[in-house]
């Protein structure tokens, strides 16, 4: 275990370096070099940004000499300022990541207690009438743009019943609550924002799990238990369960990604104070520092997102997890 | 072959589905109106014999800016898959083949690619550049060739030992040529499968993109920019929200049918 562990630490160290040169590659598209032509018709890339950007990431030193600098800086997480407030990227980082987690642990755990059973369900009582209505509701899912679902909520619940809030992750009377009050009314401005962002991956890890269980159940030792005379439920809980769950670990591992990348939609509409909606603003405001930070601070966030998950993976499964070459 | 399409329920559904939406964005000056033609007079109509689909906050007429932005979620979907597989099928095709340390470079790239979360990689890359049409596809095309290399390299790993690849050798066709002639078309199925459903992520991204204001920029109209006018007339024109969402919502769809069924037509499961 502490082998495959260490192993696996070890594999980061070539990840890590490429995704110091790949974000050294964007800085290099930044406009900013003298022979820039794009910069004469790019009205928003000011002659200041341009010298900014010069003395921030060094720009005339040699490439060498700049990757170096590059590096250094990432080691020690150091971004540099804002443009726009001039406040070192990394404070404003760290501001906004707890709100970010929050809600993506919160879809994450939504996306499971849904779609775990309904995966399941349907696996067990393949091609009835549940079934078929389970793979309508992943088409929908899969093809629902987010963005607009948002819309369509915020409409229904802020507008039409006027029972939820639709912006920002506090009532205007916050500072008046009580703790619990406090409690209730941050979950309310989370509500709507956690389902959006479950909202594609729930269609994905239903048809996953679904998949992975009817393959499970299709295999001899299940064969065996049925004729064996086990109750029903024990067959599918304990033994095809506990073994269909296994790669999904691997899926929750890739969809952190995705979940990080969506929280940029998911706070921009609804004006969350994340580091999706830090990266918007900086997106909108060409503040580079910024968006440097969050693209590197994100792919730091899915490195150990899919770290996680195969540790969990060695951890569940028993042929990893006492050293055997799982077969 | 076609008999065996026809016979697939989701593949049929998907494309035709498709193909009407191609039809509505050939439809486009049908309409009579210009999609950014402005009549401040005639703003906010409810959908009615003149506008069949209303009218937007400026007066322009909504059918019209609806097919436009048809043609421009096509095009982008379709262009932007375009770019990915070009360079999807070299980089897999060069990795299955040479196998070795060229494979084991080109999947560490791979590997390394796929750590950046696509959207911020998406967001970061247009803000480098100016925001457009141009722009938001080559950048959605190169930010998304990671899975068809992958397909690409399984395929040719699977097929580079068999006798026709060693008959050609033996005749002596240079490499290029056995991959180009002998094993990429052997790839053909599963990345037409992948494709299709690319394009439909890629409307997806497109649209979310415009959407937030980063995509395509108006006046060209783009089913995500015109639900981002949408967002600020909230409540007082269903039509706005309506048709753009729906319009994504069913190209999307399509797109994902005909890829689900391709997948059903050209790889059944051993």
């Amino acid at each position: 275990m502490l082998t495959y562990f260490l192993r696996r630490l070890f594999m980061l160290i070539p990840l890590l370096i490429g995704i110091s040169l790949i974000s050294f590659l964007v800085i290099h598209l930044a406009p900013g070099k003298p022979t820039d032509v794009q910069l004469q018709l790019n009205q928003k890339v000011s002659l200041q940004v341009r010298e900014r950007l010069e003395k921030l990431y060094g720009l005339d030193e040699p490439l060498p000499v700049q990757y170096a600098k590059w590096l250094s800086r990432l080691v020690r997480l150091d971004f540099g300022n804002s443009f726009i407030d001039n406040r070192p990227v990394m404070t404003m980082i760290s501001e906004r990541i707890p709100v970010t987690l929050t809600i993506n642990l919160f879809s994450l755990l939504l996306i499971l207690l849904i779609a775990v059973p309904i995966g399941v369900f349907s696996a067990v009582h393949e091609d009835t009438f549940f079934d078929r209505a389970m793979t309508v509701f992943v088409f929908i899912g899969f093809a629902m743009p987010t963005f607009w679902l948002a819309l369509l909520l915020m409409k229904f619940f802020g507008v039409t019943l006027h029972c939820l809030p639709v912006s920002g992750i506090r009532s205007i009377s916050f500072e008046y609550y009580s703790g619990w009050e406090k409690f209730i009314d941050y979950l309310r401005h989370l509500l709507l924002p956690v389902i959006i962002s479950a909202f594609t991956g729930l269609a994905g890890l239903s048809r996953y799990m679904r998949t992975s269980m009817i393959n499970v159940l299709h295999q001899d030792y299940i064969r065996t238990a049925k004729a064996k005379g086990l109750p029903q439920r024990r067959i599918y809980f304990r033994h095809a369960m506990s073994n269909a769950l296994l790669p999904v670990i691997t899926l929750l591992g890739l969809s952190v990604p995705g979940l990080i990348g969506g929280s940029v939609i998911a706070e921009s509409i609804f004006a969350i104070p994340g580091m999706g909606k830090l990266f918007y603003d900086a997106v909108m405001s060409r503040d580079y520092p910024v968006i440097m930070g969050v693209l590197v601070i994100g792919t730091l966030l899915t490195l150990v997102g899919n770290l996680a998950a195969d540790l969990a993976y060695s951890f569940a499964d028993p042929r990893i997890r006492t050293g055997e070459q799982s077969g | 072959m076609t008999k065996v399409f026809f016979k697939n329920k989701p593949a049929v559904a998907g494309a035709l589905i498709i193909l009407v939406m191609a039809l509505f964005a050939l439809s486009a000056p049908l309409s009579g109106y210009q999609p950014d033609e402005v009549d401040i007079g005639s703003y906010l109509l409810a959908p009615n014999a003149q506008h069949i689909m209303g009218t937007d906050l400026l007066g322009r007429d909504l059918f019209s800016r609806m097919a436009y932005g048809a043609r421009i979620s096509l095009l982008v979907g379709i262009v932007s898959v375009g770019i990915s597989v070009a360079i999807g099928i070299f980089f897999g095709a060069i990795a299955g083949y040479y196998g070795g340390k060229i494979d084991m470079l080109i999947m560490r790239f791979v590997d390394i690619m796929l750590c950046f979360p696509s959207i911020f990689l998406i967001l970061a890359l247009v803000a480098l550049f100016e925001p457009g049409i141009m722009i938001i596809m080559a950048v959605i095309g190169v930010t998304g060739w990671m899975g068809i290399s992958r397909l690409v390299r399984a395929e040719i790993l699977s097929l580079k030992e068999r006798e026709f690849v060693l008959a050609a050798r033996a005749c002596g066709v240079s490499n290029a040529r056995i991959i180009t002639r002998h094993l990429i078309p052997n790839a053909a199925g599963p990345v037409l499968v992948s494709a299709t459903l690319g394009v439909a992520a890629a409307i997806l991204v497109e649209s979310s993109l415009s959407f937030l204001g980063i995509g395509v920029q108006p006046p060209t109209p783009s089913w995500g920019n015109i639900l981002m006018d949408a967002k600020a007339s909230l409540g007082a024109a269903w039509w706005l929200t309506l048709f753009p969402g729906v319009a994504i919502f069913i190209t999307v769809l399509g797109y994902n049918l005909l890829g689900e069924g391709l997948r059903d037509i050209l790889l059944p499961r051993k």
